[in-house]
C-alpha cells in the first residue's frame, strides 16, 4: 500500500508511518475518529493543536499534521490551559489515556474541568497502563488480574464521566470503539461546544485487557465484547443498579451551557481598560 | 495599556520588583501557585497581568503551574513562574522538558530553608538543584543571583533576554532574604532597556525543520497558530522533531541532545556576567552571590581600610559556571573565602576552578545572611 495515499493525508504525518502500535489496538482508531472530527467540521488546520501525555495512547499525538506536542506523564491539560489562554482562537484537543489522563493527571482533568477551559479531551480507556506492561489504573475493574494485581484488583474504577460531570465539565460522553459514528459525532460535538468537553471512549488493548481479563488477543472479540456489554444511558437508567455490574453505560451524560474561562477573563480585560 | 510603571527612583519589595522587571522585559503570562515567600509576585501579576493585556492564571500546583507556562511560551508569550523550594523540587521535571523542547520561560525561585517543608527563611540552598534537579544530565539551564532589588527588577528583564536568546529556561535564584526587601530602585525609561526577542522562522513552513541550527545557537521558534504545525517531545528527537526509539538512530538525536548544551556552554564568555573589586593585586578574594554577596563587599572595603589587601568576587550569573574566569580572577590570590548561606555549594565548583593553586576556606550558615563584620573576622583570621 503507498501510505502517502492514506485518505486522512492532510491530517497524518504519512512520512512517520508505519506506526509503532500493536496489531489490533484502539488507538489508531480514536485518532482516526479525531481526525475524521477535524475535517467533518472543516477547521482551519493552522488552528488546531493536538496535545497528549505519556502512555501508548499519547504517542499517537506525534503522528498527526498539527501544532502538537507529547507533554509530560499527565500534565498535557496543565499545558492546554497555557496554550488556550494565550491564544483562546487554538482549538485545543487532549488525546489521553487512563491512566495519564484519570491516574497520574486526574487534579489536572477535574480542575480543568472545573474551570470550564474550552478545550477537548478525548480519553481512550482501556483500563490499564499498556504501555509499561499492563499494570492496574484508577480505571480497573474491581478483582480483575494485571500485572500488578495478581491477586485480583482491590480498588474500585473511577466513573469518569460521572466524575466530569460532578466537576463542571459542558460536555460528557461516552462510546466504545463498537460505537464508531457516535464517538466522531460526540467529539464534533465537544469541540463545538464552549467550555470542556470530555469524551471518554472505550477502547480495546487486546495485548493485554484483551489477555488478561477478557482471555483473548482477537481485537474483534475485545469489541465485541464492549458491544454486548454496552448499555444505553436512557436504557440503564431504568434499571436496578445491580444489573449494571459489568456494564458499560454509553451515551451524552452532560451537554449544557455555561461560559468558559477564555471569556471570563477576556470580559475582566474589558472592564479593566474601561474603567 | 491600562498599567505601567513610571520611570524614576521608587521604593519598591523585591518580590514587586520581579514583576515590573517581567512587563518591563514583554512577560505577558504567569502561571503560579501560592508559596511563601514568594506570594508577592503572584499577587501583583493577578493584579496587573490583566491591565497589560497580559494572562494571570493560578494553577493547582506548581507542576501544572511551570506546564501552563511552557504550553503559553509555545504559543508565542513570554512566560514565567515563581516559587519557593518545595514548589520548585515539584517543576524539575517540567524545568527538564523546557529544556528538551527548547522553551524559553522564566522560573522565580525565593530560596528558602530545606530539607523538605523547612521553613521560610531565606537561604541559597538550591543553587545545585537549579543545576541538576532534573533527571538526566544532558541538559544546560541558565541561572542568576540577584542581591538587592534593583536586581530584582534588572535581572528578571535578564534571564528573559537569555531565555528568548538561547530557547533555554532560565531561573531567578532569589532568596527570602531579597524577596520581602524594600528598598530604593530606579526604574530607567522604557528606551532604556534592552528586550531580546526570540527569533521567528525566516523559512516556510514547507522548508523550516524545527530543530536544525548550528550548536551554538538555539533554531527560530513559530507560535503555535503560525502555521508551522511544530510537534514538541520530551523523548530524545531528530532535528525534524520525531521521537527516536532505537538505538541505531540515536546519533540522529545526539546532534539535538549535543547543542542543547553547546548553545549554552559556547556561549558562555557572553552569558556569564560578575562583579569584582580590587581582585587585581588581592592576596584573599572573598567569593559570595546573592544579598551576602553585599555583606562580603563591605567587609572587603573595610579591609582594604585597614590594609588587607582584600578583593571581592560576586557571580551575578551562577549557572553556567565560568571556571576559566575564576581562575583568572584569583590567579594572584593565596586565599579564597567563600561566603555561602548553605551547607556548601558553589564552593565545590570554586574548588574545582582553583585546584590546589589557592586555599578555599568555606564561611557557611545556615540561614538568612552574613554581616560584614563575619567576613570581615574571617578575613583578618586567614590574614
Amino acid at each position: 500500500m503507498n501510505i502517502t495515499d492514506h485518505p486522512l493525508s492532510r491530517i497524518i504525518r504519512t512520512e512517520r508511518l508505519p506506526h509503532e502500535f500493536c496489531p489490533g489496538c484502539a488507538i489508531g482508531q480514536v485518532y482516526h475518529y479525531a481526525a475524521k472530527a477535524v475535517e467533518e467540521l472543516n477547521l482551519d488546520l493552522n488552528k488546531v493543536v493536538f496535545l497528549s501525555g505519556i502512555g501508548c495512547c499519547s504517542r499517537g499525538v506525534g503522528y498527526v499534521r498539527f501544532d502538537s506536542a507529547t507533554t509530560l506523564h499527565g500534565r498535557a491539560l496543565a499545558f492546554a490551559t497555557g496554550i488556550k489562554l494565550a491564544n483562546p482562537e487554538l482549538k485545543v484537543i487532549v488525546v489521553t489515556g487512563d491512566g495519564d489522563g484519570a491516574g497520574i493527571g486526574g487534579n489536572h482533568l477535574i480542575h480543568a474541568a472545573r474551570r470550564n477551559l474550552d478545550v477537548t479531551v478525548i480519553l481512550n480507556n482501556n483500563g490499564l497502563y499498556a504501555s509499561t506492561g499492563g499494570q492496574m489504573a484508577p480505571t480497573t475493574q474491581f478483582g480483575a488480574y494485571t500485572s500488578t494485581s495478581p491477586y485480583g484488583n482491590l480498588e474500585d474504577p473511577f466513573d469518569l464521566c460521572n466524575l466530569l460531570n460532578v466537576a463542571g465539565a459542558s460536555y460528557v460522553a461516552r462510546w466504545t470503539t463498537a460505537h464508531v459514528r457516535p464517538a466522531i459525532n460526540a467529539i464534533k460535538k465537544g469541540i463545538q461546544r464552549k467550555g470542556f468537553a470530555f469524551i471518554e471512549i472505550i477502547g480495546q488493548c487486546p495485548t493485554y485487557f484483551g489477555r488478561y481479563l477478557l482471555k483473548t488477543t482477537d481485537p474483534a472479540k475485545c469489541m465485541r465484547w464492549f458491544q454486548e456489554n454496552s448499555l444505553r444511558k436512557e436504557v440503564a437508567e431504568k434499571m436496578p443498579k445491580e444489573k449494571l455490574a459489568g456494564k458499560i453505560i454509553i451515551g451524552e451524560f452532560v451537554d449544557r451551557e455555561k461560559s468558559e474561562l477564555t471569556e471570563r477573563y477576556k470580559k475582566l480585560r474589558e472592564k479593566l481598560n474601561e474603567s | 495599556m491600562k498599567y505601567k510603571v513610571s520611570a524614576g527612583l521608587h521604593f519598591m519589595l523585591g518580590n514587586h520588583a520581579v514583576v515590573e522587571g517581567a512587563i518591563a522585559a514583554g512577560c505577558r503570562f504567569f502561571a503560579g501557585y501560592p508559596i511563601t515567600p514568594a506570594n508577592e509576585i503572584c499577587e501583583e501579576f493577578s493584579k496587573k497581568m490583566p491591565k497589560v493585556g497580559g494572562i494571570f492564571i493560578q494553577m493547582e500546583d506548581e507542576i501544572a503551574s511551570i506546564c501552563a507556562v511552557i504550553g503559553a511560551s509555545w504559543t508565542g508569550l513570554k512566560a514565567m513562574t515563581a516559587t519557593s523550594g518545595p514548589g520548585f523540587s515539584l517543576m524539575q521535571e517540567g524545568i527538564g522538558y523546557a529544556a528538551a523542547t527548547e522553551t524559553p520561560c522564566v522560573i522565580v525561585d525565593v530560596q528558602r530553608i530545606g530539607p523538605s517543608t523547612g521553613s521560610i527563611f531565606g537561604q541559597q540552598g538550591d543553587i545545585m538543584q537549579a543545576r541538576w534537579g532534573s533527571h538526566g544530565n544532558c541538559y544546560e539551564i541558565i541561572a542568576l543571583a540577584p542581591s538587592s532589588v534593583q536586581d530584582m527588577f534588572d535581572l528578571t528583564i535578564e534571564a528573559f533576554n537569555l531565555s528568548e536568546e538561547y530557547r533555554v529556561p532560565v531561573i531567578l535564584l532569589a532568596e527570602a532574604t531579597v524577596g520581602h526587601l524594600y528598598e530604593t530602585i530606579t526604574i530607567p525609561k522604557t528606551e532604556k532597556i534592552t528586550i531580546v526577542n526570540r527569533k521567528k522562522p525566516s523559512l516556510s513552513p514547507e522548508k523550516f525543520i524545527p530543530y536544525e541550527a548550528p550548536e551554538n545557537t538555539a533554531p527560530p521558534m513559530p507560535a503555535f497558530g503560525d502555521g508551522y504545525r511544530v510537534y514538541y517531545t520530551g523523548h530524545l528527537h531528530t532535528r525534524e522533531g520525531y521521537p527516536v526509539l532505537s538505538m541505531p538512530k540515536f546519533p540522529l538525536a545526539e546532534k539535538v541532545l549535543r547543542r542543547i548544551s553547546k548553545k549554552i556552554s559556547l556561549n558562555i564568555d557572553k552569558i556569564v556576567k560578575f562583579e569584582t573589586k580590587y581582585v587585581d593585586d588581592a592576596k584573599i578574594i572573598v567569593v559570595s552571590y546573592g544579598f551576602s554577596a553585599r555583606a562580603a563587599l563591605k567587609a572587603v572595603l573595610e579591609a582594604r581600610e585597614i590594609g588587607i589587601k582584600a578583593g571581592y568576587f560576586r557571580p551575578v550569573v551562577i549557572w553556567p559556571f565560568h571556571h576559566q574566569k575564576m581562575r583568572e580572577v584569583c590567579a594572584s590570590a593565596k586565599t579564597i573565602i567563600v561566603a555561602e548561606v548553605n551547607n556548601g555549594q558553589i564552593l565545590h565548583e570554586i574548588q574545582r576552578s582553583v585546584g590546589d593553586s589557592s586555599k578555599v576556606v568555606p564561611l557557611l550558615k545556615f540561614v538568612d545572611t552574613h554581616t560584614p563584620d563575619e567576613i570581615l573576622a574571617k578575613i583578618k583570621e586567614v590574614t
